[in-house]
């Protein structure tokens, strides 16, 4: 596919890998923000190919890990309205809240549906002139501007059967709040490079002006992000902070001012609490008043309440960096895949779900704790150890 | 409650992830079936059971299909019930004989789709070689099923005493040979359900493989394991072998096989097409020395054009599979957990 | 975090792009950028085009990671 493969090269893999190494001195702690970018480290086996000085580190880039419990509670009962359909993001559907999940909510008999853009859940309002629709607007800017057209539509529509529950969220505000809270040492920053492709380069100048630290908007390809790390470990190596575009064929410095146009017509800034930061100013976006009308906060009795994250779950350190999952004392025990207690271990690219499925001494560890067949007493090859004389 | 390891205890009920296919899956036969059902044949939890009648092996199998929807791109419910347990005998090593039919019926099903469905059925017998014998059909009343439910049970024979396949042969120095691309069928079935339309391109392979796996012995006897990665997908096949023969295995991700439209199609479901169900393929793991005539076998049969060598079965790191990236990194191929939920956001 | 995946614009309707990945054709809202033509490539997440893929950045991109190589031999 193109603009895939060639950016999944081999020899020039193991090229940027040497470089890498070759120009790094000194320890890195580098921070990635973007749950794809996450997933593309693990799949990729990205740290394998990277000398030992370099450490990555994951933030909080997963938008259904960082949604907050009472949110999730909030979109749960609105599900639970008679004659609401309440369209989902296939993620959501499996995070437990308090009051259970969107999944569990289903089913006990709310109409749950998972679609996979806003324009279905426009579709199914038009489909469904006697159901009220509500959309569970979730996600940083690459998707929110989407959501913003999709209201845009509604209103020339004029479907007054289309409701939004935003609980979008501004991926600068939350890189804010992390470099302020100083709770981990961050070296350099790999940003989102589709998030970017919507807001452009400007908005993170602050990472460097204010705060010298180095970062560089990345492409998700193993490429994109080998040559991110080189370029961050060479603005380290000079001292130098910057912030660099590498996807330069999706990312421009300006952004695409169509997409934000749309988005800033639509929303605005709210304060907003994210699971694991806390609240960030202005790092929510809820819709505008001229918008009300597709507003499901407006439209629904939906009462804030206090948000509860469950007393052992470390999600939010998780989500910081500032812990990895294999310290969290559930990671791996009673959190798993099958069992998710947290956001992070749902989320099919939160932090804990790709530790979980990917990694290396996790896997051995439960391995050797596996237990085999009774049977199988291999007298060949085997495991550990025991052999027949 | 679950404890994450995974002792099941009474009060948990059954989840949709327990069909899946993965680990839960899994679990439950293990700490379920097992402690009340356990015998040596059952428990290698081999795809068919190989029963010894005097002098002649028996294959026997047996598979419910409740596929939704029942029609899909490439084939249906019917199609599928056949060729499935088709090729869980031959994946036993064994020449399939004959099946039998069982069918659960909601009461208000369309007899129009109840003829096509047993048309394909039929036609699919006849391709495969095979008959059905013998049969069942029950009425449920309207919500006691979701419109039918297949089971299909087969019986083969292995008539050449030296094929001795099972999951927990694999040695190390062994072989890995996929058939084929991977990923079609679960992506034409899960597009067809949600209503997403990815074209023409989009097809189930489901197919018998009868003939393939005879021109395999036909090379070479020398084949340790037959697999046919269906639900949980290759990554989840190569694991259960991994831990059935305590071995460890390490695959190359640049020589598994993907049509071109099934990774556009994953990519834009966000889905790993190594976990995704296959109904026309298989893994065979091979001794090492037998490996090339094997494959090349392979290649001449119509079902084996597209086989690959994809990796090797090794010592270390028993029952685990660890899969060397297209980018030379390495990360652990680890079995399906949960259900695949495709991401978007 | 943002699944999106280029493809090539197959053909303009007046609901938004036919766009093509890898054979795979699906249908793409335009809502959020200018003119794009057939034969481009796009980006797309979640049913819309969020931004033309810029073929002449992603050639130089990939020249300069042939460069990084060079150098070292």
């Amino acid at each position: 596919m193109k603009f895939i493969d060639e950016f999944q090269d081999l020899k020039l893999a193991s090229e940027l890998a040497d470089r890498i190494a070759r120009d790094s001195s000194r320890p890195l702690n580098l921070m990635e923000v973007c749950g794809t970018h996450t997933v593309s480290i693990f799949r990729h086996g990205i740290r394998d190919l990277l000398p030992p000085p370099i450490s990555l580190l994951s933030g909080p880039g997963c938008p259904v890990c960082v949604t907050s419990p009472a949110d999730l509670d909030r979109a749960i009962r609105l599900a639970r309205h008679p004659g609401v359909i309440l369209a989902t993001f296939g993620d959501m559907l499996r995070v437990p809240g308090p009051e259970g999940s969107l999944q569990k909510a289903r089913a006990e008999g709310a109409d749950v549906r998972m679609v996979y853009s806003p324009l279905d859940a426009l579709g199914l309002a038009r489909d469904c002139p006697g159901k009220k629709v509500v959309f569970f607007a979730v996600g940083f800017e690459t998707t929110s501007p989407l959501v913003a057209a999709t209201v845009k539509r509604a209103a020339s529509m004029g479907l007054g059967n289309f409701f939004v529950f935003s609980v979008h969220k501004l991926i600068p505000p939350a890189l804010r709040a992390l470099v302020s809270s100083g709770e981990s040492r961050i070296d350099g920053f790999i940003l989102p490079g589709h998030v970017s492709a919507i807001i452009g380069s400007g908005p993170y100048q602050f990472l460097a002006h204010e705060h010298r630290i180095p970062s560089v908007i990345s492409g998700f390809e193993p490429l994109d992000m080998l040559q991110s790390i080189w370029m961050l470990v060479r603005q380290a190596e000079k001292g130098e902070a910057r912030v660099e575009i590498q996807y330069r064929r999706a990312v421009s410095p300006e952004g695409n001012r169509k997409a934000l146009a749309c988005l800033q017509e639509v929303f605005c800034p709210v304060d907003d609490r994210w699971r694991g930061l806390g609240t960030v100013p202005q790092s929510g976006l809820k819709l505008r008043e001229e918008y009300r009308d597709w507003d499901a906060e407006f439209h629904f009795d939906l009462p804030m309440v206090a948000s509860v994250d469950p007393p052992t779950c470390r999600c939010g350190e998780v989500l910081r960096g500032a812990v990895r999952p294999s310290q969290c004392p559930l990671f791996s025990s009673s959190c798993t895949p099958e069992n998710p207690l947290g956001p992070c271990m749902v989320s099919s690219e939160g932090t804990c779900a790709a530790y979980y499925r990917y990694g290396v001494s996790e896997q051995g560890r439960r391995r050797a704790a596996m237990k085999f067949h009774s049977d199988k007493v291999r007298t060949d090859h085997h495991r550990g150890g025991e052999r027949r004389q | 409650m679950t404890t994450g390891e995974g002792r099941l205890v009474p009060e948990e009920r059954i989840a949709l992830a327990h069909g899946a296919g993965g680990k839960l899956g899994h679990r439950l036969i293990r700490q379920f079936f097992l402690p009340f059902l356990s015998n040596p044949c059952l428990d290698r939890l081999d795809d068919s059971a190989i029963l010894e009648v005097g002098d002649v092996r028996i294959a026997f199998t047996t598979d419910s299909y409740v596929v939704d929807p029942l029609f899909f791109p490439g084939g249906d419910i019917g199609r599928l019930a056949v060729y499935g347990t088709v090729n869980d005998l031959c994946m036993g090593g064994a020449s399939p004989l004959c099946l039998s039919l069982s069918l659960i019926i909601e009461e208000g099903f369309p007899l129009e789709d109840l003829a096509r469905i047993l048309s394909s059925v039929g036609s699919a017998a006849q391709e495969a070689g095979v008959q059905i014998v013998t049969g069942d059909t029950k009425v449920v009343g309207r919500g006691g099923a979701d419109k039918i439910f297949v089971n299909t049970a087969g019986i083969g024979v292995i008539w050449d005493r030296a094929i001795q396949v099972s999951s927990g042969n694999a040695r190390a120095g062994d072989q890995v040979i996929l058939s084929g691309p991977v990923g079609d069928h679960g992506i034409a079935v899960l597009a067809q359900r949600e209503g997403i339309f990815l074209g023409d391109e989009i097809r189930s392979d489901t197919a018998p493989l009868n003939g393939l796996v005879r021109d395999m012995f036909r090379a070479s006897k020398q084949i340790a394991v037959l697999r046919d990665p269906t639900r949980g997908g290759l990554a989840s096949a190569l694991n259960e072998i991994a831990l059935q023969s305590g071995v460890g295995m390490v695959v190359e991700e640049s020589l598994i096989p993907i049509r071109e439209p099934v990774r556009g199609a994953c990519e834009l479901l966000g889905l790993d097409p190594l976990y995704v169900a296959n109904e026309g393929r298989l893994v065979a793991v091979v001794r090492r020395e037998a490996a090339g005539k094997v494959w090349e076998a392979m290649r001449h049969n119509p079902l084996g054009r597209e086989a690959e060598i994809i990796g090797e079965v090794v010592a270390d790191h028993p029952g685990m599979v660890l899969l060397k990236t297209k980018v030379g990194g390495k990360r652990v191929l680890d079995m399906l957990a949960g259900e695949p939920l495709p991401r978007i956001c | 975090m943002c699944i999106a995946v280029p493809g090539k614009v197959v053909e303009i309707r007046e609901d938004g792009a036919l766009v093509s990945f890898g054979g795979v054709v699906r249908l793409a809202s335009l809502d959020l950028v200018d003119r794009v033509q057939e034969g481009e490539y796009v980006i797309v997440h979640a049913g819309f085009v969020i931004r033309r893929v810029d073929e002449r950045e992603a050639e130089e991109t990939l020249a300069l990671m042939r460069e990084a190589g060079l150098e070292i031999h």
